[in-house]
């Protein structure tokens, strides 16, 4: 291919990209190749990838080449390359999941979702930066650097999945994987004029996911398109016996969805305690233009208000840090990953204390502890009865709300991205970012976040929907329509105003 | 929880002790400063807390979730132990277990 041709095809969304290999037009392998050079071109700026699966990648491709020239029936996403974030254990490639604990690690199994992928003939092109153990918005306490945002290389990507929203943001990949406990798949995709979606907790199986907070943890797929997130979401979800949480409703339909551009009648309700106060102007200002949009093509915008929201964050940051006090209690220096031997008294328990000392950053270790005192004898009804208790209220008024309406809205984050340093040394003010996204995780509900167009700095903003458990094919029936009446306003996508990458040292 | 005693180093160092941290004296310093402020941001859920309230533990309520007990493939012994940090006659070589006191 020509540098020109291959340009024009990484721009592709998937589903145009799947097109194409079915057209014959490019070869899995030509696609695979043309994503690994521009990962090879701007990734050295960007740090999106912790590792690139280069070998493995093409002859995955090669073997999709060989069985659609036999004219073998293949998955509609066949031999169109993904990226996968580094918390998701795959055979035979490292997963650190950002963290020195695991460097090096080789897992000896795969995720059920990356089994998926490798039936379906996607490619890995490799695994994606992110914060460390998901722990945090901004990609910054991931110990291998951070990921910069392809829209301004002095920001951060948002986080935990700030690698996969700038791998798919700066076409190093057109489709990746992304894990959402708090926000990590939706306000990544917010700031980098991305989209991301969080399913219904259940509808992936959390199999093969390091997790952090087992309650709260979804996967779920990382894409520029709202259609190409319902191919991947169709092709991940699913039961699995190995995950006794995951759902065993049927799958779909999402990509009809994402394609009917119909919301007539469709009533969206605004969440009044998710608009107003800390959220950035401009990002309030492309919020209700993006309502407006919807108002004009037939969907009826209702105002409801979900009083419990306001204790979400406060329930989350005990919760989360509680579950991952426990989940975290594996990586003890004995079966796998990191171990430190002291020089003095090198018993077992002075092993695991200096292997998790050494093995562990500083936002990791803040989490453990505060988990490790909501949890504690004396604490435990005041700080994580509690915040179960908020858990309950915040699902009640989830459930009043979608009495009255189908879906809810909101903006995904309340600034555009924030620069690099500017947050990390200010814990309360990291965890504000989560404040729009978080509700959906205590409820299990899922959420969509979608490019609603530029705001503060020339930056990109985002909106969000949020629909009741099991009801995510409402998320692409509204997605897909704003998607493309915001397309047809701006005359194209939001992403082809990002500045180019030129790639080489920064 | 209006009253909740405040964070101090002590504590910290030994919740880094219950949670098998190694700390730094620097480190203890740094969490003891920031941990109070953190409990205040999340202190506020109990005032909607009563006991009235069912607790939720998981989004999706399940009971009994349970698959047909057939045997399944499962990791080798070599797998098992490809990411080990020692291993010795097909087993986790561990540190010496207890204390010499």
């Amino acid at each position: 291919m020509t540098p020109q041709n291959q340009t024009d095809i990484i721009r592709r969304s998937a589903a145009a990209q799947a097109a194409a290999l079915t057209a014959g037009e490019v070869s899995s392998e030509e696609l695979t190749r043309a994503h690994l050079d521009r990962i090879a071109a701007v990734d050295g700026d960007l740090n999106a990838f912790l590792h690139v699966n280069t070998d493995e990648a093409l002859a995955a491709a090669r073997e999709v080449d060989t069985r659609r020239s036999a004219g073998e029936e293949l998955h509609a996403l066949a031999g169109v390359p993904i990226a996968v974030k580094d918390i998701v254990v795959t055979e035979g490639q490292p997963t650190t999941a950002g963290s020195k604990m695991l460097e090096g690690w080789i897992p000896p199994y795969d995720a059920t979702l990356v089994n998926a992928l490798r039936k379906a003939g996607l490619p890995i092109l490799g695994k994606t930066n992110m914060d460390e153990f998901a722990m945090g918005s901004s990609t910054e306490t991931s110990a291998y650097g951070p990921t910069r945002n392809p829209w301004d290389r002095d920001r951060i990507p948002g986080g935990s999945g700030g690698g996969s929203a700038a791998a798919v943001g700066a076409y190093e990949a057109p489709l990746a994987i992304g894990t959402d406990t708090g926000g990590s798949i939706r306000q990544p995709g917010a700031v980098t004029g991305t989209v991301g979606v969080k399913p219904t907790y259940g509808s992936v199986s959390r199999y093969g996911l390091i997790a952090m907070a087992s309650s709260l943890d979804q996967a779920g797929p990382v894409t520029r398109t709202v259609e190409d997130s319902a191919l991947l979401h169709e092709l991940i979800a699913g039961h699995d016996p190995h995950d006794s949480t995951s759902l065993t409703d049927p799958v779909g339909p999402f990509a009809a969805a994402a394609r009917s551009k119909d919301v007539k009648g469709l009533r969206v309700g605004v969440i009044e305690e998710l608009e107003g106060e800390g959220f950035a102007p401009e990002v309030r200002a492309r919020f209700t233009e993006s309502l407006e949009q919807l108002e004009r093509a037939g969907a009826e915008i209702v105002r409801v208000s979900c009083p419990n929201f306001r204790y979400a964050l406060g329930a989350y940051y005990l919760i989360m840090p509680s579950e991952a006090s426990s989940n975290l209690a594996k990586f003890d220096g004995m079966r796998f990953g990191l171990r430190v031997v002291p020089e003095d008294h090198p018993t077992a328990e002075n092993v695991m204390k200096a292997t998790r000392g050494a093995g562990f950053g500083d936002e990791v270790k803040r989490r453990i502890l505060l988990g490790t005192y909501a949890l504690s004898a004396g604490y435990f009804d005041a700080y994580y009865g509690s915040a179960q208790k908020v858990r309950t209220l915040v699902q009640r008024d989830f459930a009043a709300a979608f009495e009255q309406v189908d879906v809810l809205a909101s903006p995904t984050a309340p600034t555009v991205a924030f620069r690099l340093g500017e947050q990390v040394d200010d814990p309360t003010a990291m965890y504000m970012n989560d404040i729009a996204t978080i509700p959906a995780n205590l409820a299990g509900v899922p959420g969509i976040s979608l490019p609603s167009g530029l705001a503060e700095d020339g930056l990109p903003a985002g909106i969000q929907f949020l629909a009741p458990v099991r009801a995510d094919e409402r998320l692409y029936r509204v997605g897909g329509a704003l998607e493309a009446l915001l397309e047809d306003s701006w005359g194209g996508p939001l992403l082809a105003k990002a500045p180019e990458l030129t790639g080489g040292a920064n | 929880m209006a009253h909740m005693p405040s964070i101090g180093r002590d504590d910290v160092a030994r919740l880094a002790d219950l949670a098998r941290i190694q700390l730094t004296d620097e480190e203890i310093d740094r969490f003891a400063g920031e941990f109070d402020s953190i409990m205040d941001a999340v202190a506020s859920v109990s005032e909607v807390a009563t006991e009235d309230v069912p607790a939720t533990s998981h989004p999706i309520a399940m009971t009994n979730v349970f698959r047909e007990d057939v045997v399944e493939t499962t990791l080798t012994q070599e797998q098992a132990l490809a990411g080990a940090p020692e291993a010795q006659d097909g087993r986790f070589a561990v540190p010496q277990i207890l204390g010499e006191e």
